[in-house]
C-alpha cells in the first residue's frame, strides 16, 4: 500500500489536490476511456489517465476512485479540482507519458487490476 | 422517496450532476457501498447517453426500502436497432463525446451489468426510455 505522497514521488508529479481519505493504494488502472474505467471495481485503485476533463473526475467519483494521476502534462482545470475536493479525490499532475508513468508505478510494486 | 432531474443535450460539463445527487442521497440512506457504486455507474452511463445522443431527458428515481427503480426517458432520435445498440463496441457517438472519454459502445452494456433488471425501449424519431431496477 502506498500513500498519495509516495505515488507522487514515483511519477515526479505535483499534488494539485491532496484531499483523499487516509487510505493506501495498491492497484492502478491506466485508461483514457472512461466507460472502461467504469467497468472496474477495485478498492485502493489509482486511475492513471491522459484524459483531463470534468468527466475524468465524475468517473472517479462514480467508481469510488480516490487518486487520479493526470499524465502527459495535461492541464487540470479549477472546475475539475473543485469536484475532486468535494469528493475526496487526490489529483496528481505528471509530465510523464502514460507508458512512462505506468512503468514507474509497476516497477515500484503497484499492481495491475487485470 | 422520489426524485426527478432534467438532463440537457450537449451539457457535457453538467453530465453526471444528477447521478452525483442520487449517489449522495443513497449514501445518506446507508445503502451498501457496493449497491451504491453499481447504481451510480449505471445512472452515470445513462446520463451521458442522454447528453450525447438526445435533445433532452428526464431521470426519475424512486427509492423504496427493498428496491430502487429508475426511469430515464429522452426526446431524441431514438434507436433504430436495439439489439445492435446493446452490442459492446457499437456506437454512433460524435467526436465530442469521444473526447469526453465515452462513445466506445460500452454504455448500455455497462448499465445492464450494474442493474438487476434493465428495460430498453425506443421509438425512432421520438426518443428512448431506459428502465432500471436494483434490488
Amino acid at each position: 500500500m502506498v500513500t498519495v505522497h509516495q505515488i507522487n514521488r514515483l511519477v515526479n508529479g505535483i499534488i494539485l489536490n491532496g484531499t483523499a481519505p487516509d487510505q493506501g493504494f495498491s492497484h492502478c488502472f491506466a485508461s483514457d476511456l472512461m466507460s472502461n474505467v467504469l467497468t472496474v471495481d477495485k478498492e485502493g485503485m489509482i486511475l492513471l489517465t491522459g484524459l483531463s476533463t470534468l468527466q475524468t473526475m465524475r468517473t472517479a467519483e462514480m467508481s469510488n476512485v480516490h487518486c487520479v494521476i493526470v499524465a502527459r502534462g495535461k492541464r487540470v482545470t479549477n472546475e475539475m479540482l473543485k469536484l475532486a475536493k468535494e469528493h475526496g479525490i487526490a489529483v496528481i499532475f505528471c509530465s510523464f507519458s502514460m507508458f512512462a508513468a505506468s512503468g514507474r508505478l509497476y516497477e515500484n510494486g503497484i499492481k495491475p487490476v487485470y | 422517496m422520489k426524485m426527478q432531474f432534467h438532463i440537457d443535450e450537449g451539457d457535457f460539463s453538467g453530465a453526471g450532476t444528477a447521478s452525483s445527487e442520487v449517489k449522495k442521497v443513497l449514501k445518506q440512506l446507508n445503502i451498501s457501498p457496493m449497491i451504491i457504486r453499481r447504481i451510480a455507474v449505471a445512472l452515470y452511463e445513462a446520463e451521458v447517453n442522454v447528453v450525447a445522443h438526445a435533445y433532452r431527458g428526464v431521470m426519475k428515481v424512486n427509492i423504496e426500502s427493498d428496491k430502487i427503480q429508475i426511469c430515464i426517458e429522452d426526446e431524441g432520435p431514438g434507436i433504430e436497432d436495439i439489439e445492435l445498440a446493446m452490442e459492446e463496441g457499437f456506437s454512433t457517438a460524435s467526436d465530442k463525446v469521444r473526447e469526453m472519454g465515452f462513445g466506445a459502445g460500452m454504455g448500455l452494456a455497462n448499465i445492464r451489468r450494474n442493474t438487476d433488471e434493465m428495460k430498453l425501449s425506443s421509438i425512432p424519431g421520438k426518443g428512448t426510455t431506459i428502465g432500471i431496477l436494483s434490488i
